[in-house]
């Protein structure tokens, strides 16, 4: 299903990996510093490796050798990050929404009600990302990302600030985002406990190299 | 004693004149002061220090120097104000359009730098989260980062009408001191200091620009608040 082929030099750094994701859930699990946020960034289109290849689903997202490389708004690939990202002057409601406006409506995979449901925000709609809980941005941010109707939904360490309380409240909805919603993703972590809760299927990633 | 506050006609076309050639001033350089803010803080390029030292220097060099070069450029016998003239027909060299163009030189590097410092703070990973919803970089542009950097942009506007307001130097090297046509409030208050019995009138435009001056900062000031209350800023 995804095809990674990457590899790039930085001063203290090296990343290099050729991945062939399969699963259609599938974690990368490695220490801080390991590349797994590179790797995510170099699928996403944020960063460009030195060279490499990036297939989704059979469509070529970037070939240093046929020199393509499309742009992130091009690649429909859903991103949640450690922090939510929320857009702090629209609220929740118009947070979702933004993701929306650049969906066709044939293409669209869920509609807004639907997720909202499904994430349990109904309540939270009007509030502003300030007024909310850790938990609640993620939940939203996960909302949004899901509205995009993204090809490839990619989650770097969506738990990874909130405390162990929070963190088993969202849980059950990761899992059943990975469970029922048919939509590949890839799920980054450093803690390997929270990886077995979301799938078995996991890519260890240890100084810029992958072992699986 | 005095009628410090009973202003006169000519003092109100003044006022009148000095606004008009200030809020002009915003006018024409709200656009490229964005524009040219954007690119040096979100890019980098060839000339891009080049290009920030030039922006800044009419901030660094006495008033009168771009108001002779402008002359120099944009005068009737200028090397492009020539042909405006010619051509179009458009004079600036001692009209009130000139001294549009004398204080936009001098106040754009003013907005440039509130623009540049607000895009800068904007945080650049919300607007790959929007780019990754499908957002063109244009679009993240208008919808993310303008909208967050308001705050910012609104104090570039005041400070520069302010300035506009408050330009002598290069105006009236530029323009001149022409009544009802370049005379602005900085200039008029300095034409009454040179004339007999022109202490009171001068007096009274002072006020005026004192007052002027503060009703500018208030605005912003609360225009600045609202902006921070928008983006959740002020509350947590």
């Amino acid at each position: 299903m995804i095809e990674v082929q990457a590899r790039l030099e930085r001063p203290n750094f090296e990343l290099d990996v050729s991945l062939q994701l399969d699963h259609r859930v599938t974690a990368i699990f490695g220490p801080s510093g390991s590349g797994k946020s590179t790797l995510l960034g170099i699928i996403a289109g944020i960063i460009k490796p030195d060279s490499g290849r990036v297939v989704v689903n059979g469509e070529c997202l970037f070939d240093s050798r046929k020199h393509i490389n499309k742009p992130i708004h091009e690649r429909r690939i859903g991103l949640v990050f450690q922090d939510g990202r929320l857009f702090p002057h629209l609220n929740v409601a118009q947070n979702l929404a933004y993701a929306l406006d650049f969906v066709p409506a044939s293409r669209q995979q869920f509609n807004f009600e639907h997720i909202v449901q499904l994430l349990e925000i109904g309540t939270l709609l009007q509030q502003r990302p300030h007024q909310l809980s850790g938990g609640e941005k993620q939940r939203v941010a996960l909302g949004r990302a899901l509205l995009s109707s993204p090809r490839l939904l990619m989650l770097d360490e969506p738990l990874a600030s909130l405390d162990d309380r929070l963190k088993n409240q969202i849980l059950p909805f990761l899992k059943l985002i990975a469970d029922e919603i048919n939509i590949p993703m890839i799920y980054i972590s450093h803690s390997k406990k929270e990886i077995m809760q979301i799938t078995g299927n996991f890519i260890h990633i240890l100084n810029g190299k992958a072992k699986s | 004693m005095f009628d410090l506050f009973h202003f006169t006609t000519a003092e109100i076309a003044i006022l009148l004149l000095s606004l008009k050639v200030a809020l002009f001033c915003v006018a024409l350089i709200l656009i490229p002061a964005t524009a040219v803010a954007w690119l040096l803080a979100r890019k980098s390029f060839f000339g891009k220090s080049l290009l920030d030292s030039l922006v800044h220097l009419p901030l660094v060099l006495p008033p009168v120097v771009p108001g002779f070069l402008l002359l120099l450029l944009l005068g009737n016998q200028g090397l492009i104000g020539k042909y405006l003239h010619e051509y179009f027909g458009i004079s600036l060299a001692f009209t009130w359009m000139g001294a549009v163009v004398a204080s936009a030189m001098m106040a754009f590097p003013l907005m440039v730098r509130s623009i540049r410092l607000a895009i800068s703070q904007v945080d650049l990973g919300l607007e790959i989260a929007a780019q990754s919803l499908g957002a063109h970089p244009l679009r993240v542009f208008f919808t993310i980062t303008l909208p967050l950097s308001m705050s910012g942009m609104i104090t570039g506007l005041i400070l520069a009408f302010s300035r506009s307001m408050g330009e002598f130097g290069a105006t009236i090297t530029f323009v001149g001191n022409i009544e009802n046509e370049t005379r602005t409030l900085p200039l008029a208050i300095y034409s009454y200091t040179q004339v007999p019995d022109g202490d009171l009138p001068a007096l009274r435009l002072v006020i005026l620009s004192v007052l002027l001056a503060l009703g500018a900062l208030m605005v912003s000031d609360r225009l600045e608040r609202k902006a921070n209350r928008q983006i959740g800023r002020g509350h947590d």
